[in-house]
């Protein structure tokens, strides 16, 4: 009698283990799924060497900006000295990592400024322009483009509309046009970006909606009498969300770029220090001319690094969500 | 559907792109904080000559009214007089389009010729150390801006070795007799080469890519291996067979990014003091001359929304599998 129990125990074992895993509670099950897909995605991720060295770069930066106070020596915006006049600075104090005379790293601006702090600051900017555009990019984004995709007909028309009519829109004049209007600050830059960016992203989203909608587990949710949001939300969102994040990572690095490109025009926020900024005063200053290089190429380096590990990061993860570009 | 009616939806869709976009600009610069008028006025005008500017720009009747008149106008491509320069905008876009165009062409010839070559190559050499290292170059190509490229070559070749101009289009002792004449002059290609240059490596990055794609694909069809079979020189399968097939996503992706490459020369003309229309917009925004602002604006805007209209066209005429529905 107890040998027969112990062989049927050992024949169900994989049943009772899944029984048994019944008791955890909805949120347990959801947790422990994300983190094996996470898991999963990660490992694929830092497979590739370029990828590894992305993210090291992006995390370098993100340390940079989070201990900014502690590692920028100096106030950004603080003149470091004043001449007799009181007003005006002509000539900056050589950078001490070249044999100059002072405790400035990179020496100081035309302005009296200290180019190391800035730089440190910058990086501030950068990932707030960056992270903050992004998520509202990917989230507008994916929400128009399951809508439309889900609803279809006129909803999806009005909707595409729009994005048409976005896409028409040249990008870095018309985020100089806004700024201009609405006044050179950070925040109208970021919201003159998002305002354009997420046409990309609802296009892509959309069509993935367009197919996802037709597949049985949709007719079945509907059969089942789950209202549209529930749909939505529940079933074609997670489907669709390594396409947002792709576009998401790929928005941080548009952002970016046209933040300081803006900045460099000489409609950057004039309270807050970024990358562009810097360029943008190193040329009124005539940097160029002088040579004093050390003003005006780390802010490039600082950005091309950080925009470029954000395209190696998403094309490691559209290979992840598009195995077919393996 | 068919095709013509495919064609007359594409053209009634343009037609009402162009009146949203001129719609949305028209309200954005006039319900923009500030006084448009405070900038063309000076304190010191008598009430009556102040009354007779604003008369004159038509900014004192109803908002409807100059939406109106703005529409009748753009239609016959009139958009007023520059507050500025005392000139119809028309006459300042004529002035600068020109100088645009022969940068972003030159650019945008360069950019196509190696980006397809190095593309086509990258595909065929599928793989390699070759192939790694352009795509690597692609990448950062369109990751580092190009107007701190542009700096960089500035700094290097015209600060440091002096060889091209730190800035415009023509020397101070040149004379411009007519537009073709200063264009074929070597005074004026000493001064295109570095942006057009810097503009092409930016460019590059984005053919190169579709093409190595697009060849990718084409190399794992069966005519190759006939091809092969046939005996054929592995450069003529390369450039004559496969690239040949290969190209057709170039030709649309070109029209598109031709658009935006003339909607982006901001920077690099800015970067360049090169005087063409995207620099004199940022001008003029800077400066409030709104009529130029919103003439350039829409010639910008209007080259991304035609160039998207051939691509679609052109697309259907070259792939005959394309159906319209």
């Amino acid at each position: 009698m107890a040998q027969e129990e112990r062989t049927t125990q050992s024949i169900f074992t994989d049943v009772e283990d899944r029984t048994s895993s019944e008791e955890i509670n909805k949120w347990e099950r959801t947790t422990r799924l994300w983190r094996e897909t996470l898991r999963e995605h990660w490992g694929l991720l830092t497979d590739e060497l370029s990828v590894k060295l992305s993210m090291l770069v992006v995390a370098l930066f993100v340390l940079v900006a989070i201990f900014a106070p502690w590692i920028a020596t100096n106030p950004p915006l603080q003149r470091q000295y004043q001449t007799e006049d009181g007003i005006l600075i002509a000539k900056w104090v050589e950078p001490s990592i070249l044999g100059g005379n002072s405790e400035y790293i990179l020496g100081t601006t035309a302005q009296g400024f200290d180019i190391f702090s800035q730089l440190v600051y910058g990086t501030r900017a950068a990932l707030l322009v960056g992270l903050i555009a992004a998520v509202f990019t990917a989230g507008i984004g994916t929400m128009v483009g399951l809508v439309a995709g889900y609803y279809g007909g006129t909803v999806d028309d009005a909707l595409m509309r729009i994005v048409d009519f976005l896409y028409g829109m040249p990008l870095l004049p018309t985020v100089i046009i806004l700024v201009a209007l609405l006044g050179p600050s950070l925040w109208n830059i970021i919201l003159a970006v998002i305002i354009l960016q997420w046409r990309a992203t609802a296009r892509v989203i959309r069509s993935q909606a367009l197919s996802l909608r037709e597949r049985p587990f949709v007719k079945a949710a509907q059969v089942a009498g789950a209202s549209d949001w529930h749909i939505i939300s529940r079933h074609l969102a997670p489907n669709v969300l390594p396409l947002s994040f792709l576009y998401g990572s790929f928005a941080i690095a548009w952002a970016i770029l046209t933040e300081a490109g803006v900045s460099f025009i000489g409609l950057g926020d004039p309270n807050t220090v970024s990358w562009g900024t810097m360029l943008q005063a190193s040329r009124a200053y005539s940097a160029l001319q002088f040579g004093a290089w050390w003003w005006f190429v780390p802010p490039g380096v600082c950005i091309g690094l950080l925009v470029i590990s954000g395209f190696l990061i998403g094309r490691g993860y559209e290979e992840i969500t598009n195995p077919k570009l393996q | 559907m068919g095709k013509a009616s495919f064609v007359i939806r594409r053209i009634l869709q343009l037609g009402v792109t162009f009146w949203a976009v001129g719609t949305v600009l028209f309200f954005m610069f006039r319900l923009m904080p500030g006084d448009p008028t405070s900038f063309i006025i000076s304190p010191q005008m008598t009430p009556e000559a102040r009354e007779q500017v604003i008369a004159s720009y038509g900014l004192d009747e109803p908002l409807y009214v100059q939406y109106v008149k703005f529409l009748q106008n753009a239609l016959t491509l009139d958009f007023g007089q520059s507050f500025q320069a005392k000139a119809p905008v028309q006459e300042v876009i004529m002035t600068y389009l020109p100088n645009t165009l022969v940068l972003m062409l030159t650019a945008f010839a360069i950019a196509y010729f190696f980006g397809i070559t190095l593309g086509v190559l990258s595909g065929w050499y599928r793989g390699s150390r070759f192939e790694r290292s352009t795509v690597i170059t692609a990448l950062v190509a369109r990751s580092v801006p190009s107007f701190w490229v542009g700096l960089m070559v500035l700094w290097v070749f015209g600060a440091g070795f002096g060889v091209i101009p730190m800035s415009g289009m023509s020397g101070l002792g040149s004379d411009t007799q007519s537009f073709w004449q200063m264009v074929f002059s070597v005074d004026f290609l000493r001064h295109l080469a570095a942006p057009a240059l810097v503009l092409a490596y930016y460019f590059m990055g984005y053919p190169l890519l579709i093409m190595r794609s697009s060849m990718l694909e084409v190399l794992s069809e069966d005519f190759v291996d006939v091809c092969r079979a046939k005996g054929l020189k592995e450069r003529t399968i390369m450039f004559r067979h496969a690239a040949r097939n290969a190209l057709l996503p170039i030709v649309t992706a070109a029209a598109i990014a031709l658009g935006y490459a003339v909607g982006g020369s901001v920077l690099i003309e800015t970067v360049f003091a090169w005087p063409g229309i995207g620099r004199e917009m940022v001008r003029a925004v800077l400066r409030r001359d709104f009529p130029v602002a919103q003439g350039t604006f829409m010639v910008l805007a209007a080259t991304i929304i035609i160039l998207n209209f051939v691509a679609d066209l052109v697309y259907g005429y070259l792939d005959p599998r394309v159906t319209y529905d």
